[in-house]
This record gives structure tokens, C-alpha cells and sequence, in this order.
């Protein structure tokens, strides 16, 4: 089975966010009023094969862990769906 | 015999000539050695150097730390040899757990590149045996993320087991508890962001860098069994 799978990393509350405050910061001087709370995170795409959803859970969980954050500063939420197998390109 | 010291190039690294030419000047056999090689025979002791290694993609340090040349570093750690790494060397040590917290983003949201007045915290690790308790240093720093952070757990073990080498006395990042460097536990690695090979003669306005050189290389000596 083929999953796509989405991963959203953002920093943990507390960790230094200058783009963010740099943003939040903008938008006062560019006229939107009234944001607050903004924060700057990272999303990585991709495609992966696995025998059931189980195992591409298990294997994202790994991967999240081991290299796509850093877990002293960052977290991951890990969001799945089948694709869909329509016929060939 | 010189000791001989590896200092490692990932792609990206920009600071391996330099380091490379302070160790050779205060004594030691520097040896490039490029990331892909798995291996690090007949080395004493590594330095990591500065840099932007892999592009600093993901963060600093996330792919570097899966280069082949890792797991030789991770055995020569184990086995109690010196290993150093300066700026992104030391993100790279953090992101492979060879050291513990992380390097996040300057507090003040700017690239910091100036003189650092350091203290010295630890004097009994490979960069400080040659230096006192206490001692100021000015080595500059040149970094984004470099702002020291670890879990209230991490720190207080740091601070219990004297791990915090070099604190910076104006913290220039908002690194916790001023940290500008740490060891593990067996204080033969060490991490700091200040890039000591900048400051290794008068000619670039301070040589306080060149000891830090100096102990790292007697360290080298004395890790060569006999």
C-alpha cells in the first residue's frame, strides 16, 4: 500500500521563533491588526510503501524521531491517507 | 610524534583550512578527512569544524550526523580520543547525541558575528587542560543558531557534573545559563559555538583561541596509548 503521508513540524513552546516574531511583528506594520500567537513551523511531503498502515505508522514515528525533528526543541504531527490507485499515468 | 588530529569536511563546511592550519601550527598532524569515509585509522583525536554542513538543511547538523564518517567519531568518542566541535561541529555532535541538548535559534533574532568574552567553566576537558579556572577568553562567534537549550533535567546534570566548559560573560544569544560550550559525561567530547581558530594569532585580534589549540593537542598526545 501507498500512503501520503504529511509531516507539520513546529517548535516546542518556549523555543527561540524569530521568523515568527518577525512576522507577527510585520503584520501590525502592514496593516493586519489583531494576530497574535504566530508561530513558524516546517512541512515535509512524501510517499511511502508499506504493508499496512500499522507499519507506516510505526516507520514515520521512527523517522520523525531520528531525523526529521529534534525532539529537544521540535515536535511533529503526522497526518496519513491512502492513495488513492487510479489507473497509470 | 605528533598526534595526529582529523578534522572533518562535510559538504558545507567552511572553516577546515583554517583549523586544519592552527593545529598544524601548534604542533599536530591535521588530517582532512571528507565525511564519506568510514573509517579514521591512526587518528588521536577529531575536530569537527564550522560551516553550514549539507546546507544546514532540516537544522543544523540533522544529515551530517548520518555521514558515513559518524559512526568512526562516534568509536574514537567511545574509546575516550578527543573530539571537538566548533560551531556547526557542535550542532553536529548535538544532533548525534554525542552531546546532549541543542542549538536553537539567537533569542535576538540576528546572526551574531562578533568577539566573545568567555569564561572558563571546566578546566579538566581536552580544549581547557592547559587553561585556569576562570580565565576570561575573547573568541568571536558567527552564528544564527546558537543558542544553547536543553530540558530542566540535562541542565541540572550539566551543572551538577561541572559539564558547562565556556560561558559566555555578555550572552550574546540567549543561550540558558550564559552555556557558550559543554562535555559528556566522560569529558572527553566537547561542543562550543565561539570558533577558537579565528582567534589563534594577534594578527586577527586575539590569540586566546590558540591555547584552546594548544590543550587540544597535548590531549591528543596523552590519549595515545602506550
Amino acid at each position: 500500500m501507498t500512503f501520503d503521508v504529511v509531516v507539520d513540524i513546529s517548535l516546542r513552546p518556549g523555543i527561540s521563533d524569530p521568523e515568527g516574531a518577525t512576522i507577527e511583528r510585520s503584520c501590525g506594520a502592514l496593516g493586519f491588526d489583531g494576530i497574535s500567537g504566530v508561530a513558524v513551523g516546517k512541512t515535509v511531503r512524501f510517499a511511502l510503501e508499506a504493508t499496512d498502515e500499522a507499519a507506516a505508522r510505526a516507520e514515520v514515528e521512527d523517522l520523525c524521531a531520528r531525523f526529521l525533528t529534534n525532539p529537544v526543541i521540535e515536535t511533529a504531527e503526522v497526518r496519513f491517507s491512502e492513495t488513492a490507485t487510479a489507473g497509470a499515468a | 610524534m605528533a598526534p595526529v588530529v582529523a578534522v572533518v569536511r562535510f559538504p558545507g563546511t567552511n572553516c577546515e583550512f583554517d583549523t586544519a592550519d592552527v593545529l598544524a601550527d601548534v604542533g599536530a598532524e591535521p588530517r582532512l578527512v571528507f565525511h564519506s569515509e568510514d573509517h579514521l585509522e591512526g587518528v588521536d583525536a577529531v575536530v569537527l569544524p564550522g560551516g553550514f554542513a549539507h546546507g544546514d538543511y532540516l537544522r543544523p547538523g540533522a544529515i551530517a550526523r548520518f555521514s558515513p564518517v559518524m559512526p568512526a567519531v562516534t568509536a574514537l568518542a567511545e574509546a575516550g580520543r578527543p573530539v571537538v566541535g566548533i560551531c556547526n561541529g557542535f550542532q553536529v555532535l548535538c544532533e548525534a547525541g554525542l552531546l546532549p541538548g541543542a542549538l536553537q535559534k539567537n533569542a535576538q533574532l540576528k546572526f551574531v558575528c562578533a568577539p566573545a568574552s568567555l569564561e572558563v567553566s571546566a578546566a579538566d576537558t581536552p580544549l581547557t587542560r592547559d587553561l585556569e579556572l576562570g580565565r576570561h577568553l575573547s573568541i568571536p562567534v558567527n552564528h544564527f543558531e546558537g543558542n544553547y537549550t536543553a530540558d530542566p533535567a540535562t541542565l541540572t546534570a550539566l551543572r551538577a557534573q561541572d559539564r558547562v566548559v565556556f560561558r559566555y560573560v555578555n550572552n550574546p544569544n540567549g543561550s540558558l545559563d550564559d552555556i557558550a560550550g559543554v562535555c559528556n559525561e566522560a569529558r572527553n567530547v566537547v561542543g562550543l559555538m565561539p570558533h577558537p581558530e579565528r582567534a589563534s594569532s594577534e594578527l586577527l585580534g586575539s590569540s586566546d583561541g590558540r591555547v584552546l589549540m594548544e590543550s587540544l593537542v597535548a590531549a591528543a598526545t596523552h590519549s595515545v596509548p602506550a
